[in-house]
């Protein structure tokens, strides 16, 4: 059975000058978990405002754990937990405070409230600071809170806007580890993302978002098969660079290209760190020491070079609070064109 | 019911905020006793009204009315904060009554309202204000008071949700609610007043809850003794009427574009 569809699904801001979501179509087995991958401004926080009932769509329809979302958008409430990208509780009361407080907006009694917060808390590793402000708390420390917050009731259908962005590597290893077990006791996730070994690593399908509409979908390894998988690259002299051409071209068994600024040399492998000892074995037989060497796994940028032809640009973002258009660009790398 | 019950744990999470960071409730109830005492000693002295008492009686109704109107722009910003930080869409997206936060936080501000409204008139009553009037119409002059306030929390609520950044709100609620409280005869009589600016302070909500809080307190209204305009004439009526139209406009749109998710 689907937990989540939607169909056709358009919304478009400042009269159709910004389509958020181009018809757009999605679904998610029960279950399961589909990672909503795409930069800024793609429309991925857009689609989970609109099956979480926050936001009307200008057409489409669209239904979760088999509710329709503008029919009967209080009974979908019900049944789902929410997670944005900025944690959304209130920063002056603790987090014990805070826990019981939505306990009892989910119209849990006050006993169950309470057990229910300590029991949450304990669980998010968040009990030696349940009685301080939320201001107090690290980055990672207020997402698991916010999490904690759309458990509650132990929601069918679960949406996290971004759950990681923002968070330090260690935060976002807790993070994960938070979402696996909660995937384990079987709860539907549709999951929104910028990094592809985020929806690696948590999604059993991935689709992938630009301009509000879906480019791709597939497994991960499909997509990464699409993609082309990795990538070896060397960098060394200038002296030595059609030496190194030719020992990389052998190991990956295609041409290898080369970036000439940042003399790179780089192809396509398969064998994943086998490549990397092999090459690494041609080089110092030759005499050659390189300067530096990598295995490049596919980023969100090779996943839209091989889907769109472009990198992956962050579009024009609509802000939420209407503020106007922002235009932010990442630094981007372009290093899928070397 | 489940609405009401919402609300009050909108009102209670207010309440625990104050409890949580106390500096808030000091703060909002110091200004208006600074207030008080600014007025009495700057004012005071150079203000004769003929009364018994002197101008402190009349001064009181004043200061007592702008705080109250004040509650506009604290209802105002505390919501566009709630909006900017993510919290609304929590409580949206929670299988809760969609006027529970919106009247949930109304009362909460009218509660703050009650805390400060004592403060200030125990320190009204350490400057020399003695309302003559008898405890039953003095206890009716603050549910009077208390009321206007409330009904201004919607005016804020209805700011708050149209807001994009909880600064601009708390300085254009200011920028709305210091002038009205001013062009009124809360602290000097309309009479000496430009033609046109008497009509508008004679007509201004706050004028006639001004009066009709002297009234109440046992005072002649010298402030607007030559004026014969209805409001003036009949300022508890005309207090009440714009209580009643406020709610009767703010409260539905307030409710509405909190539910319409398409705004946002």
């Amino acid at each position: 059975m689907k937990s989540i569809v939607a169909e056709h699904l358009v919304r478009t801001y400042r009269n159709g000058e910004v389509k958020a979501l181009d018809d757009l179509s999605l679904d998610v087995e029960e279950g399961t978990v589909l990672s909503v991958l795409g930069p800024n401004g793609a429309g991925k926080t857009t689609v989970v405002r609109v099956l979480t009932t926050l936001l009307t769509p200008d057409s489409g329809s669209a239904t979760v754990g088999g509710i329709d979302v503008l029919k009967h958008p209080e009974k979908v409430r019900e049944i789902i937990g929410l997670s944005g990208q900025y944690a959304a509780v209130d920063e002056t009361l603790t987090g014990w405070d805070n826990l019981v407080m939505f306990g009892r907006l989910y119209h849990l009694g006050k006993k169950e409230s309470v057990a229910r917060a300590e029991e949450l808390l304990e669980r998010f590793s968040l009990t030696e600071s349940a009685r301080r402000p939320i201001k107090t708390y690290s980055g990672g420390m207020r997402r698991r809170l916010d999490l904690a917050a759309s458990l509650i009731v132990q929601p069918k259908v679960l949406f996290l806007d971004e759950p990681t962005t923002g968070l330090d590597p260690r935060g976002r290893q807790e993070m994960w580890g938070v979402i696996e077990e909660l995937v384990k006791g079987g709860v539907t996730l549709l999951l929104t993302t910028q990094y592809l070994d985020e929806a690696d690593q948590l999604a059993d399908d991935i689709i992938v978002v630009d301009h509000g509409k879906v480019i791709a979908r597939g497994t991960s390894d499909a997509l990464k098969k699409q993609v082309g998988g990795e990538r070896l690259e060397v960098v060394v002299d200038q002296a030595h660079i059609s030496a190194t051409m030719d020992a990389v071209a052998k190991v990956s068994g295609h041409t290898a290209s080369l970036d000439e600024g940042l003399r790179k040399v780089s192809a396509p492998v398969t064998t994943g760190a086998t490549a990397l000892i092999e090459v690494l074995r041609l080089l110092d037989a030759g005499g050659i020491h390189p300067l530096d060497v990598a295995l490049k796994r596919p980023s969100l940028d090779d996943v839209f070079m091989s889907l769109t032809g472009h990198v992956a640009e962050d579009q024009v973002v609509v802000s939420e609070t209407g503020r106007g258009k922002k235009k932010e660009k990442l630094d981007k790398k372009s290093e899928a064109k070397s | 019911m489940n609405a009401i019950t919402d609300a009050l744990i909108i009102t209670k999470r207010q309440l625990l905020q104050l409890a949580r960071v106390p500096e808030v409730l000091i703060f909002s109830t110091i200004q208006p006793v600074m207030f008080v005492l600014l007025f009495r000693y700057v004012f005071g002295g150079s203000i004769a009204t003929g009364d018994p008492g002197g101008y402190v009686q009349l001064l009181m109704p004043g200061i007592f009315v702008q705080t109250t109107a004040f509650t506009l722009a604290a209802t105002a910003s505390g919501l566009a904060e709630d909006m900017t930080k993510g919290l609304i869409d929590r409580f949206r997206s929670l299988p809760i009554s969609r006027s529970a936060l919106v009247f949930g936080r109304t009362l909460g501000d009218g509660l703050l309202n009650i805390v400060v409204l004592s403060v200030m008139g125990l320190a009204g009553f350490i400057v020399g204000w003695r309302p003559s009037s008898g405890i039953l119409k003095i206890g009716l002059a603050f549910i009077f008071l208390l009321a206007f306030g409330y009904s201004l929390s919607w005016v804020g609520i209805f700011a708050g949700l149209s807001a994009r950044d909880a600064r601009v709100v708390q300085n254009l609620s200011f920028l709305i609610t210091f002038p009205l409280t001013f062009l009124s005869n809360a602290f000097a009589p309309t009479t000496g007043m430009p033609r046109p600016l008497q009509y508008v302070a004679e007509w201004n909500p706050v004028s006639t809850m001004v009066a009709a809080c002297r009234e109440l307190f046992g005072l002649q209204n010298h402030f607007g003794a030559t004026a014969h305009s209805f409001p003036s004439q009949h300022p508890l009526t005309m207090s009440l009427v714009y209580m009643v139209v406020i709610l009767a406009i703010f409260v539905p749109l307030s409710v509405r574009k909190y539910s319409h998710a398409n705004k946002k």
